[in-house]
């Protein structure tokens, strides 16, 4: 699960990571309100949005005079901003977030990052803040310093203090910036988030360090301990198919094609969508219905997927282990009822022909398959409009 | 022989009284499992399933010799119960939980450092269907009337995966040794390589299979072993073509977020330490079979 920025800043204030003062906005007003209660000659007015790039795609403005400040709430407010992390549909400004501006000297990277491979939380820094860390890891590898954690005694000072002197700071910035970076990493730990990101981290001509920026993910996993982090959660920028299908126990993720995939067990749903690209078509979503497909289940799936307009056929593809395929079919026949796309249904695995008798015997224009290979052939020849049962 | 389970295996399963630990322990004992009973605490000097049940792990192993254990036990308690196995010095735990937090199961895998190699419990899972050992024993959640006994190993990040290469693989005449489920999560208690390694000593099986997805380096490591250890041949397959960056497929492993996740780029990398790649799941048996008229 993703938060804003200003959530993850409030957050990691509360670990003591410095962050510049600032506060939410609703509105015009509220932005002007937050401005004049700050203090201050500059602001930022930033859009509040669960994707980078935002500075690129215009949603941060430095503004001068209050009137400034009016101007770019009103400008970004309602806009949807499309940057390169969002893809093209964009995601709606709704909140704004207004911080002091504040003037600095240096922009350092820090990030924390589950490593897979090594099964530690790794921190990693790099001189060449502001960047993104894709781009650094390509233009200038060598500038990265990482540290792992041993997961038995957490993350000690020593190492933030090599990581901060790797970076070149000097000693008083050095102290300020290791209570950053344990700051950081007891929020990463406290909170269970997958990976904390502050980008950049400046320095001011001060000997300040502060987070100027602040990105936090959260383990869906470990959210059942976390009930702060799950009122974080925004809705409003998240895709409400999948969020609607969260709710029904099901996995969604929408994709650009016209076949739509419902299936038991994520591995094969992949599977199954790359059989489908095989044989030349292109899928919809990918679904995975899980362990128990009731009929209950089985009939808001195909809510799902026929709420995507493109949807021109659907394959259901199930491998019953837990399941029994007599259980799935009664399931599929009730869904299909008054469907208006070709439907294509394979089912093994356990009750396999009490599943097909009850496909054959609906009465119902069901394409059946035995195979993979044929299922993914039928559903595109179907969609291409090819194929009638 | 077969890897980590055969007929005389002897198993408890921890959470054993809850409904779904009952219905599939009976599965487990109805495929001629040694189950010889069960942890639920605070339920000790019971009997379920004609088996005892005890209050502490360490309970089951002094009255039982058990050696293997079976968890089902939910998300919140699930690294609680994977080291009170280890410290009860179970040989291996095969723990069926989707939804661990990732920072629970890096805990359990430090945990089980500080046993000697030698002594170190095997983790199988989390997020997995289990482990079977065709016509011998069961550890796990699958329809084992799919398995056909034979000489050919399988293990799979994905359930239902491994489920149809079994299929496919039965539609051909051929059988399995052992298939294990590694799991779907970004941090699994034993990894690809782990029971690469059992394979390769396991006179029983002839060739291997392993079947991936989008996420991790896991097949890359394992990839990179076979080619420099392994006698047998070895299928590979990876899904996930069709993914894009940065969504989460299902699987809370299942992610590309790194150079290299892509399923393509698994399959070169297999493909370049000479696996035999399957190109679809649909060939799944069919590779294996070209792979076994290799040897």
């Amino acid at each position: 699960m993703d938060i804003h920025e200003y959530q993850a800043k409030e957050l990691l204030a509360g670990f003591g990571v410095p962050v510049p003062r600032g506060s939410v906005a609703y509105s015009p007003d509220q932005a002007v309100y937050v401005a004049t209660e700050l203090g201050g000659w500059h602001w930022v007015v930033k859009a509040q949005v669960h994707a980078g790039g935002r500075g690129k795609a215009g949603g941060i403005k430095l503004c001068r005079t209050y009137g400034e400040v009016a101007q770019a709430a009103k400008d970004l407010l309602g806009k949807t901003l499309v940057t390169h992390q969002t893809g093209p549909e964009g995601k709606a400004v709704q909140r704004l977030y207004i911080e002091v501006a504040e003037p600095f000297e240096r922009e350092i990277y820090l990030g924390f990052v589950l490593d897979r491979r090594a099964q530690r939380i790794r921190v990693v820094a790099s001189a060449q803040g502001g960047m993104e860390i894709e781009e650094i890891a390509k233009t200038n590898p060598d500038s990265l310093r990482q540290v792992q954690v041993e997961p038995a005694v957490g993350l000690q000072q020593f190492q933030a203090r090599e990581l901060a002197f790797g970076l070149g700071l000097n000693i008083k910035q050095v102290s300020r910036a290791v209570t950053a970076i344990m700051g950081c990493y007891r929020a990463f730990r406290d909170l269970d988030a997958t990976m904390v990101e502050i980008n950049p981290l400046v320095v001011t001509k001060d000997n300040r360090v502060l987070a100027l920026d602040a990105k936090m993910s959260f383990d869906d996993n470990a959210l059942f301990r976390r009930p702060r982090i799950t009122e974080m959660r925004d809705p409003s920028q998240e895709d409400p198919r999948e969020a609607q299908a969260n709710q029904h126990g099901l996995n969604y993720v929408g994709l650009s094609g016209d076949i739509g995939c419902i299936i038991n067990g994520a591995g094969l749903a992949m599977a199954t969508m790359d059989m489908i690209k095989y044989a030349g078509g292109e899928p919809a979503n990918f679904l995975d219905v899980g362990g128990g497909a009731s009929p209950e289940r089985v009939a808001e799936a195909f809510r799902l997927v026929l709420s995507d307009k493109n949807v021109k056929a659907i394959l259901v593809n199930i491998f019953a282990g837990i399941n029994r395929c007599d259980w799935v079919a009664e399931g599929v026949v009730q869904a299909a009822r008054g469907l208006k796309v070709p439907l294509i249904v394979r089912l093994a695995g356990t009750n396999v022909e009490a599943g097909q008798k009850i496909i054959q015997e609906s009465g119902l224009p069901i394409i059946s398959a035995n195979t993979l290979a044929e299922a993914a052939e039928k559903a595109v020849a179907a969609a291409r409009g090819g194929l009638d049962s | 022989m077969s890897i980590l389970i055969n007929e005389r295996t002897r198993v408890i399963v921890q959470g054993f009284t809850g409904d779904k630990a009952t219905f599939h322990a009976r599965e487990m004992i109805q495929y001629g499992t040694n189950v010889v009973g069960g942890v639920t605490p605070g339920k000790g000097n019971q009997k379920h399933l004609e088996r005892p049940v005890f209050d502490t792990v360490k309970d089951a192993v002094a009255a039982t010799g058990a050696e293997a254990s079976l968890a089902f036990v939910p998300p919140a308690y699930a690294a609680d119960a994977l080291m009170e196995a280890a410290d009860a010095g179970l040989r291996l735990v095969c723990i069926i939980t989707d939804g661990i937090p990732a920072q629970d199961m890096m805990r359990v895998k430090r945990y089980l450092m500080r046993y000697p190699k030698d002594k170190r419990t095997m983790v199988v899972g989390p997020n997995c269907a289990g482990i079977i050992s065709a016509g011998k024993a069961m550890l796990g959640i699958m329809p084992g009337h799919i398995y056909k006994r034979g000489n050919v190993g399988i293990v799979s990040r994905a359930a239902t995966l491994g489920y149809e290469a079994a299929a496919q693989m039965t539609a051909l005449g051929i059988g399995v040794s052992t298939s294990v489920g590694i799991g779907g999560d970004p941090i699994n208690g034993s990894s690809f390589l782990d029971h690469m390694a059992l394979f390769e000593e396991d006179p029983e099986t002839h060739a291997v299979v392993m079947i991936g997805e989008i996420g991790g380096s896991q097949e890359a490591e394992a990839s990179q072993w076979i080619k420099e250890h392994m006698t047998k041949p070895v299928v590979g397959y990876v899904a996930g073509l069709t993914a894009p960056k940065g969504r989460r497929m299902g699987h809370a492993g299942a992610i590309i977020s790194a150079e290299g996740d892509t399923a393509a780029e698994k399959a070169e990398i297999m493909q370049s330490y000479g696996l035999f790649v399957s190109p679809s799941a649909a060939e799944l048996g069919s590779t294996v079979a070209r792979a076994l008229a290799s040897l």
